[in-house]
């Protein structure tokens, strides 16, 4: 088996040498030229004059492109058709590129995108969820409303209303290798190497761009530095960029965004406010509950819709609603189109419910692991009883919840009720410093919720010496995908993963792919991959039975080496022997998600084919003086069913609960009264850096297989672990209200900056 | 033209290029050795970290505000060269690829040749050595996995060619830094502080380089014309530390590095406070004179040197003047410093018991100041005798908090005294709102400082580093 085994990154010792090549470092013919956008000084406006004589006048460059000489002007949009690649006569949002430069180099189009001058007529700009509410500028009609229950009713009827809301923060992506494409023309069409989780995307955008047809374009993705789904639908613009650019010179096109075009220009995770109503009894269980998402996102459509959707559906979390009702307002401002990221728009759904937990726990005076444990959804013994399965607020039976023993196991190895009594003891001795801690459950649902995304594509080779080749249409990203979907070729085959060599994504070879994104890369391209090689396994097989006149299934791929009556043949000795009997030894392979039905518009059905769970215990401590703050240590139980790769998918869980923290606590983004994101470098903007990540830092695998029937019954790791960041937020929530008497809730918004720890303390102090 | 002669990867160069070329740049684009990373191009984030040797040590650096004159005469060894010329990997690239310590592989370079220095130099805190190292896949628990993995192993072979290399070069030429005279195209590397002198006198309007942690930025962000540019460098005589007659005297050109080891014993505090200026490739590259020089009202070294009363050594031709380092900064951005007079050195006291240095910013490691505060007293007899507390980021220059030293001089020292004190800061300043805090958070802040003083000399545990689970 090589499933399951923890095998390094296949591009790890390339890595390393700093002989990975990313697109920035692909050689390019001579004469190749380099782009960079000249972007808007100002949030909305309409543009009066461009002047690009100056820009024009550097030597070295080329061309300078406005919307008067792009037309039609290519769309760069994922969704609505409504992001020109050069702004038309109005600007959305500081930032927004207004004209092109093309130069003989890098750094030459950069300085001469400083030198266009350009004149506005300034046009008021919606910059916050209240404005844009206030003009009820939005995206669809209204804001979108599910309901189960009469939520109103129940909470009316509660002995306890609680209610509250909190800001929560967006989080800039900071890939490490920034947005880049490069555009080299030739007689087959268009060639595209794009930093993108989408090449099929890009390919689209590409042809459009270019009148041609798809089949004109091929886009080719060896590995991203990072996605996090600012790679989604946020590189479009560059490739279409370089694509036109390419096609007009006939030479080959680079562009790639510095770091703090990157930010001002990119998209973010949302930020949104969150309000709302609970209606509980004495225990602490929701009998009613009420959720308002203000959402902000920017100035196009991009996956807002989507996003917010997974919101509303992440609104539950763990937790048993009986009735609820989610009114999520998509709200459209005059800033960068918010995008895709880890979780897309699941963290702050969930960190919605997971506030109110915290809330209810506090005003009732119960220990808030109590309060998150009355309100589970009930465990997954169905066997015994006639129990039926509890429902999502979205009417999805809820079969496979584990959250209920996966929570006692961790309360019990992180000795986490024990640590509460000695953080309480070692609060009261302190004057200065605060300690708290507190346990987050995660249940994330997996597929894309536009349900015909939820398909992949594989194709495979065995040659004649034995070696396999593999392509699917997922992209790599850093996650270890191409290793996940080797191991299961090389499963399959029965031969060691080295023999499967790993190619780039390339549309040319697997066609019409979906992102990888929604956590989706491994359960989709890993089955894809496992259809095409049994396809191939199934003709060597019947080759080889038919030569020894037994029937194919008693023929056995195990050790790299192909085992049927009797005798032992080493794979590639099969190989061979198939290719010269002129069998096939290349096949296609394809999966779509079985039993997904969804209905976005009523938000009725079973949008997930399955769910993933995990919790973390996080302990922090916080200075009252200043409101800084620190992780001292964490543990986190998680599930990834059977894991294809324990190694790589503890890698995505250490990863993506240090990037949950930086979402909640030192990643602010901020934008001054302007419209201007303030936060546009890293010398600004805060991800974690290596201090930052726990001490102490537990990290294990649940390890009980996926009930359905997923590739190797493994489950999606990517998103999911990203929430357990939500346990630090709660941790100072619970160190913050051990400054107080219990009087006042801490109620932190989000990032939990030091500022806003230290306001926190005042509140519940009566400072 | 002749060029910028230097080692790369232990074979011997010649650079051709503008003064302001980086160092990032011209590997990439010139050389074609692309596993040097552009992750931010401003020196925060580590992905193009390279080792550059000379003759006081190996030290790893960023490459994209590394300037090509910098370089004349040192070793620079990017990740190529990290790796054994047959392609053996060193211990440290073993252990990230056993320990999983790479993702998506970006950063990774830049990590590698952080660890490696580190490995050669024998550090152990990694926290500290990778500082300067942003990493957004993994959460870094890998990474130090691996870092401690590779402790044990020996020092590979060829890690000490760049050392070996340089001492051969500079042999016999002691005093010269790099062992050159004469100076790269396009700009001016005085060997001395007399020669700057002179070329400054002459050249008022030129930019005075010394680390380019700063300056770096003029360039890859705002594209600003330098004029005239100076690279400081080699100038020995400006990097000495003494001790004498109580005093400390530091050059302009040490680097915070070397102040942060000069200071570790007699001024602990002090220490901790440039533990945590930028990171460790900023340190190694920035001196304590840009960092007084550049005036910024959020640089970490005023507030500390203000408060333990140093004064400021400026040279202008052969005129030297001597001034309280609190009056040298006169507004924002703003110095009193003469055309054609530069920074030379800094004196202050070697003891001072009652200094402590509190930094505060929205990351502990590689981030500016929100507010950064320093307190040294004097208390005799429980009474406070002498009071000088400094804060940056309160003001647009680094300054002294009068109302709250006059508060307290001659007062009973206690919680009592310095929470009076901390009421009259808010008579000292009227701090601004901006990205990294909000007016309020910096003044309540700042006075809460003095708070935690109190509670500090008590012996309360006052700072969240301290405390482990």
């Amino acid at each position: 088996m090589t499933m399951g085994k923890a095998l390094p990154h296949d591009s790890a010792p390339l890595h390393v040498t700093g002989a990975a090549r990313y697109v920035d470092d692909i050689p390019l013919p001579a004469g190749a030229l380099h782009l960079a956008f000249a972007l808007s000084s100002i949030a909305h406006g309409d543009i009066t004059a461009i002047d690009t004589s100056a820009a024009l006048a550097l030597p070295g460059v080329v061309a300078v492109h406005t919307a008067a000489s792009l037309d039609p002007m290519p769309d760069c949009s994922p969704s609505a058709h409504d992001e020109p690649l050069l702004a038309k006569g109005v600007v959305h949002y500081v930032g927004q590129p207004v004209a092109l430069i093309v130069a003989d180099s890098h750094l030459t189009a950069r300085r001469a995108a400083r030198l266009v001058k350009v004149t506005y007529a300034e046009r008021p700009a919606l910059l916050t969820v209240d404005a844009a509410l206030a003009a009820n500028s939005r995206f669809e009609a209204g804001p979108v409303i599910w309901a189960k229950g009469d939520a109103q009713t129940a909470i009316a009827g509660a002995a306890r209303v609680i209610e509250g809301q909190m800001e929560v923060g967006g989080q800039e992506h900071f890939y490490l290798e920034g947005q880049v494409a490069a555009a080299i023309p030739g007689e087959d069409g268009m060639l595209v190497h794009s930093s993108t989780q989408h090449p099929t995307e890009v390919q689209h955008k590409v042809a459009h761009a270019l009148h041609l047809p798809m089949a004109a374009v091929r886009v080719e993705v060896r590995r991203m530095g990072g996605g996090f789904g600012g790679k989604e639908s946020q590189g479009n613009a560059l490739a279409i960029a370089c694509a036109v650019v390419a096609r007009a010179t006939g030479r080959a096109v680079k562009m790639r965004y510095d770091r703090d075009d990157d930010f001002i220009i990119t998209g973010k995770r949302h930020d949104c406010r969150i309000m709302y109503r609970a209606g509980v009894d004495a225990q602490g269980r929701v009998l009613g509950l009420a959720f308002t998402h203000l959402f902000r996102c920017g100035w196009s459509q991009d996956l807002s819709l989507p996003v917010a959707d997974r919101a509303m559906l992440h609104a539950d979390n763990c937790y048993h609603l009986p009735a609820v009702r989610i009114e999520s307002h998509r709200l459209r401002t005059n800033t960068q189109s918010a995008t895709a990221f880890r979780g897309f728009g699941g963290p702050q759904g969930m960190l919605g419910i997971e506030r109110v937990m915290d809330h209810v726990a506090h005003d009732l005076g119960l220990d808030p692991l109590a309060v998150r444990r009355v309100n589970f959804y009930r465990g997954n013994d169905f066997s015994a009883k006639n129990q039926v399965a509890q429902t999502t607020p979205y009417g999805m039976p809820v079969t496979d919840f584990v959250g209920d023993a996966l929570v006692a196991e961790l309360e019990r190895t992180s000795d986490f009720q024990a640590r509460r009594a000695v953080i309480a003891a070692w609060n009261a001795q302190s004057p200065v410093l605060k300690r708290g801690i507190a346990l987050t459950p995660v249940k994330f649902g997996i597929s894309f919720t536009l349900t015909w995304l939820n398909q992949a594509g594989a194709l495979v080779h065995v040659y004649q010496d034995g070696s396999i080749h593999l392509n699917h249409g997922g992209t790599e990203m850093g996650q270890g995908l191409f290793q996940k979907v080797a191991q299961v070729a090389a499963d399959v085959f029965g031969v060691d993963t080295a023999l499967v060599k790993i190619t780039a994504t390339d549309t040319g070879k697997v066609p019409n792919t979906s992102a990888t994104a929604a956590s989706s890369g491994s359960d989709l391209n890993g089955m894809a991959a496992k259809a095409a090689c049994e396809v191939i396994k199934g003709r060597m097989a019947a080759f080889i039975a038919e030569k020894h006149q037994v029937k194919p299934d008693r023929v056995r791929f195990v050790d790299g080496t192909v085992r049927v009556a009797g005798e032992v043949y080493g794979f590639a000795q099969v190989a061979a022997w198939a290719y010269q009997a002129r069998i096939s030894l290349s096949s296609t392979g394809f999966y779509a998600t079985p039993k997904i039905v969804w209905d976005r518009v009523r938000g009725q059905g079973r949008p997930f084919y399955y769910f993933a769970y995990g919790a973390a215990v996080t302990e922090v401590v916080i200075d009252t003086l200043t409101g800084e703050n620190r992780i001292l240590r964490a543990d986190v139980l998680h599930d990834t069913g059977s894991s294809l790769n324990p190694a790589l998918d503890i890698g995505q869980i250490e990863g993506a609960y240090v990037q949950g923290a930086g979402w909640l606590t030192t990643e602010e983004l901020v934008w001054d009264a302007k419209g201007r994101l303030a936060t546009h470098a890293p010398s600004t903007y805060k991800i974690p850096a290596c201090s930052d990540r726990p001490p102490v830092f537990n990290v294990a695998l649940w390890g009980q297989p996926n009930g359905e029937d997923a590739v190797g019954k493994s489950k999606a790791v990517g998103e999911p672990p990203f929430m357990l960041g939500i346990s630090v937020l709660m941790a100072l929530s619970d160190a913050v209200a051990a400054c107080g008497d219990g009087a006042v809730y801490p109620a932190l918004d989000a990032p939990a900056t030091a500022e806003r720890v230290l306001w926190a303390v005042e509140r519940v102090r009566n400072v | 033209m002749s060029g910028i002669d230097f080692l790369l990867n232990g074979a011997a160069v010649s650079a051709q290029g503008m003064p302001t070329t980086t160092l990032l740049d011209w590997l990439r684009e010139t050389q074609h050795l692309c596993g040097t990373k552009e992750g931010c191009n401003e020196g925060d984030c580590g992905a193009c970290t390279v080792m550059v040797t000379d003759h006081a040590g190996s030290r790893a650096l960023n490459a994209c505000i590394l300037f090509l004159p910098q370089l004349a005469g040192k070793a620079v060894r990017t990740v190529e060269g990290i790796s054994a010329p047959d392609g053996t990997l060193h211990p440290v690239q073993a252990a990230m690829v056993d320990h999983h310590g790479s993702q998506c592989g970006f950063c990774t370079p830049g990590f590698v040749v952080s660890m490696a220095v580190g490995h050669l130099n024998g550090a152990k805190d990694h926290d500290d050595v990778l500082a300067g190292n942003l990493c957004r896949c993994t959460g870094y628990a890998p990474i130090i996995r691996a870092a401690k993995a590779a402790e044990a192993a020996p020092v590979p072979d060829w890690m000490h060619l760049d050392a070996f290399n340089i001492a051969q070069i500079s042999h016999g030429s002691r005093g010269g830094g790099s062992g050159r005279a004469d100076s790269p195209p396009g700009a001016f590397s005085p060997r001395d502080s007399d020669a700057l002198a002179d070329w400054y006198l002459q050249n008022p309007d030129a930019t005075l380089i010394a680390g380019a942690t700063d300056v770096g930025l003029w360039v890859t962000k705002q594209f600003r014309n330098l004029g005239p540019v100076a690279f400081l460098g080699g100038m020995q005589d400006l990097q000495h530390i003494e001790r004498q007659g109580g005093q400390l005297h530091v050059g302009a050109g040490v680097t915070i590095t070397a102040l942060h080891d000069a200071v570790r014993l007699l001024h602990p505090s002090f220490a901790e406070l440039l533990r945590r200026y930028g990171a460790m490739q900023v340190r190694n590259a920035a001196t304590i004179g840009g960092n007084i020089a550049g005036g910024s009202p959020i640089g970490d070294g005023p507030p500390a040197l203000i408060a333990l009363g140093a004064a400021l050594h400026l040279r202008r031709g052969d005129e030297m003047r001597h001034m309280p380092l609190e009056d040298f900064f006169l507004d924002y951005r703003k110095q009193d410093r003469r055309p054609g007079e530069f920074v030379a050195g800094v004196s202050f006291p070697d003891h001072a018991p009652g200094l402590r240095c509190y930094k505060l910013s929205k990351r502990f490691d590689d981030d500016i100041s929100a507010v950064c505060g320093c307190i040294n007293l004097a208390v005799e007899g429980g009474r406070v005798t002498q009071a000088r507390i400094a804060f940056g980021g309160m003001a647009g220059v680094p300054k002294r908090a009068a109302a709250a030293e006059a508060a307290l001089t001659g007062q009973l020292f206690g919680l009592a005294a310095m929470t009076q004190a901390a009421h009259a800061v808010a008579d000292d300043f009227t701090p601004l709102s901006d990205m990294r805090a909000s007016a309020a958070y910096r003044l309540r802040a700042a006075q809460n400082m003095l708070i935690r003083y109190a509670h500090d000399l008590a012996g309360d545990a006052v700072s969240v580093l301290q405390v482990r689970a």
